[in-house]
């Protein structure tokens, strides 16, 4: 990001000068001249560290049998547990609810991938195609909304529209017929929880791949059509190599990602479908943990995920690389 | 490339000569799905808005929800409005939104000025410091213990410091900062102003845009902030609306939340709420996302998020 300094000389320009001897100052003068700038980024790092860090490294009770009773607070509780090594992880891997669970989680990730993700690159396609820029720009605020709502509420409009009571229900009873029960159906979960993933952020799936869309050079679809190329010989040669790079970041994050299928749209509907089919990773780790009060189990499966997820996005980094893409970090 | 051409997908509106003329199939068909697409978002939300302006005879008459207006009757807004468990629900999560918006902005703000300018003292540190919570997260059960531990369960600060740094709005706030000419910057200092006084009257006057989309990611964040609400406030008067809106909706079809050790709070020893009631519930969780939308949107087309994006 910042190019090195270093490789100026001093009796260049007097500018350069003064930033090399930036570099040159002694650690008591940059900390004289810097340190309103260390106590702006304080508050931050503090909040950080008590609500990020501290609960990153509190993890470890998954190596206790973490009871709360046993103290007066948290930490007292923590230091007075007893170690029991791997135990809890023993358990775990031996319990198979937790196995269910990450089987689910695994499937939601595979089946979205499928169902899921092609769908804002479509979208973006169709609404690049589209030369009114009125109605480019009417589609686009109305799919972006959904963005902006909170699960609670998507769900909710899903239980209004589609559920035992709702408006479609309602209509088809007018009309004579048995509505489906599509809320707390186990068997088409799947389908349910994707159709209002897309329905919350397909729209605004589309921002990035539209971004990528205007990047294509025109001249290149101007030489395609010279030459005899159709639409779709365009679209097939042009379009989709054009949106190849963004498309394999996406889905290198999305496999990096592969544990967090998301939790609240989960712990909502856990209760109407059944923990067979909608209990995830996230889920497991609160009602073992929490609700249960199984606390050092439950740890023991957010650590798990976590370290799972941090192989994963390093896996996937490594992936990226390999195809030729920047990926999340670059190797800095 | 401007950032303005960024998000539109093409500014020419005149079809090139080489295309060829749509076929009207294809026109049909694209025509058919963006209507198909536009109505799966408006319908729901124009029969919620029209149920909840219904009186109780209309929803009678209509077995449920109502789709064509046939009146307006703003009761259930009224009832919602006039003291009562919503009504504190919209206190909480509007004080929640405010003052956590404002403390998120303060912070992230003084944290991204102060990494704004690379070869300062543990800059790069600081920066990996921030960064690294994007590759380790902190785990719901020590969350929960923590802050527990602090003496913030039934408090409202629980819904507030935990989410109050989102590392990506640090990062997208440095980044335009450190894009303003650094001429700036010495002047100033050659001015003898401090560093303070420049983020208050050089930086910042040059960067709403962006800071106001940053303000208000974080003010949906914390108007939409459900599940800390599940784990740390277990007090009915201290209920941000999100919980209401779940116990209204969802809870009357899952009787059952036992097996959780948060029993979802008593309402449903009351009488039920009538549809309309529900309805001006669920509007009113819809309409600050609604208010403050067009402005976010308005700030699309600077670039503030595709930069974001591309990191």
């Amino acid at each position: 990001m910042s190019a090195p300094l270093v490789a100026a000389e001093p009796q260049a320009a007097v500018k350069k000068a003064k930033s090399i001897s930036r570099q040159r100052l002694s650690f008591g003068q940059r900390l004289r001249r810097d340190w309103p700038l260390l106590l702006m980024c304080l508050p931050a790092m503090l909040l950080l560290l008590v609500f990020h860090y501290i609960p990153a490294l509190g993890n470890i009770i998954a190596f206790q049998d973490y009871n709360p009773f046993v103290g007066d607070d948290p930490l007292e509780a923590f230091l007075y547990s007893e170690w029991i090594g791997f135990g809890n992880f023993e358990y775990l891997f031996k319990n198979a609810a937790f196995w269910d669970s990450v089987i689910n989680t695994l499937s939601i990730t595979a089946f979205q991938l499928v169902f899921y993700f092609p769908i804002p690159i479509f979208l973006a396609m169709l609404l690049n195609s589209i030369m009114s820029p009125r109605i480019r720009s009417l589609v686009q605020s109305v799919v972006y909304l959904p963005h902006f709502f909170s699960w609670v509420l998507v769900v909710s409009l899903f239980q209004m529209m589609i559920g035992g009571a709702g408006l479609l229900a309602q209509t088809l009873r007018h009309a004579g017929y048995t509505p489906p029960d599509m809320m707390t159906n186990p068997e088409t979960f799947m389908f349910l929880i994707t159709s209002q993933a897309l329905w919350k952020d397909a729209g605004w799936g589309m921002i990035v791949f539209l971004a990528a869309l205007v990047a294509i050079d025109t001249s290149l679809y101007e030489a395609a059509a010279a030459d005899g190329a159709g639409r779709w010989r365009r679209m097939w040669h042009i379009t989709l190599p054009g949106l190849r790079s963004v498309i394999i970041l996406l889905l290198i994050l999305r496999l990096g990602d592969a544990l967090n299928v998301g939790f609240e749209q989960f712990v909502l509907q856990r209760e109407m479908v059944g923990r067979e089919a909608a209990e995830v990773v996230d889920t497991y780790v609160y009602y073992q943990g929490i609700a249960v009060q199984q606390w050092g189990v439950g740890a023991a499966a957010g650590l798990f995920k976590a370290v799972v997820g941090i192989l994963l996005i390093v896996g996937a980094n490594k992936l990226a690389h390999r195809f030729g893409e920047q990926g999340i970090y670059s190797k800095s | 490339m401007s950032a303005d051409t960024a998000i539109r997908p093409r500014r020419n509106s005149l079809r090139p000569a080489w295309e060829e003329k749509p076929t009207l199939i294809g026109q049909f068909g694209k025509g058919t799905i963006l209507t198909l697409v536009v109505a799966a978002v408006l319908i729901p939300l124009w029969t919620v808005l029209v149920t909840s302006l219904s009186s109780e005879k209309t929803i009678n008459e209509a077995g449920g929800y109502v789709f064509i207006p046939r009146e307006f009757n703003p009761a259930a807004y009224v009832v919602i409005f006039s003291g009562g468990q919503v009504t504190d629900a919209i206190l909480v999560s509007t004080f929640v939104t405010i003052v956590g918006t404002a403390l998120s902005l303060v912070v992230t703000v003084l944290a991204a000025y102060g990494l704004s300018r690379p070869g300062t003292l543990w800059h790069r540190s600081i920066l990996f410091y921030f960064l690294l919570t994007f590759l380790i997260y902190p785990g719901m059960i020590p969350s929960y213990l923590v802050v527990t531990g602090l003496g913030l369960k039934d408090n409202l600060l629980a819904l507030i410091l935990p989410t109050a740094i989102s590392a990506f709005n640090l990062v997208v706030l440095r980044a335009f900062f450190m894009s303003i000419p650094g001429e700036l910057y010495d002047s100033a200092r050659i001015d003898g102003a401090g560093e303070l006084r420049i983020l208050w009257r050089i930086v910042l006057p040059l960067s709403k845009a962006v800071t106001a989309v940053v303000g208000l990611f974080y003010a949906v964040g914390y108007w939409n902030a459900f599940f800390n609400a599940i784990l740390y406030i277990d007090r009915n008067d201290l209920q941000p609306v999100q919980r209401v809106l779940q116990q209204f909706i969802l809870a009357g079809q899952s009787p059952t939340s036992s097996g959780t050790a948060v029993a979802i709070p008593g309402l449903g020893s009351t009488m039920p709420p009538s549809l309309a009631i529900k309805m001006a519930v669920v509007v009113v969780t819809i309409v600050p996302a609604l208010i403050v939308y067009p402005f976010i949107q308005r700030h699309f087309t600077k670039g503030v998020i595709i930069g974001a994006v591309k990191g």
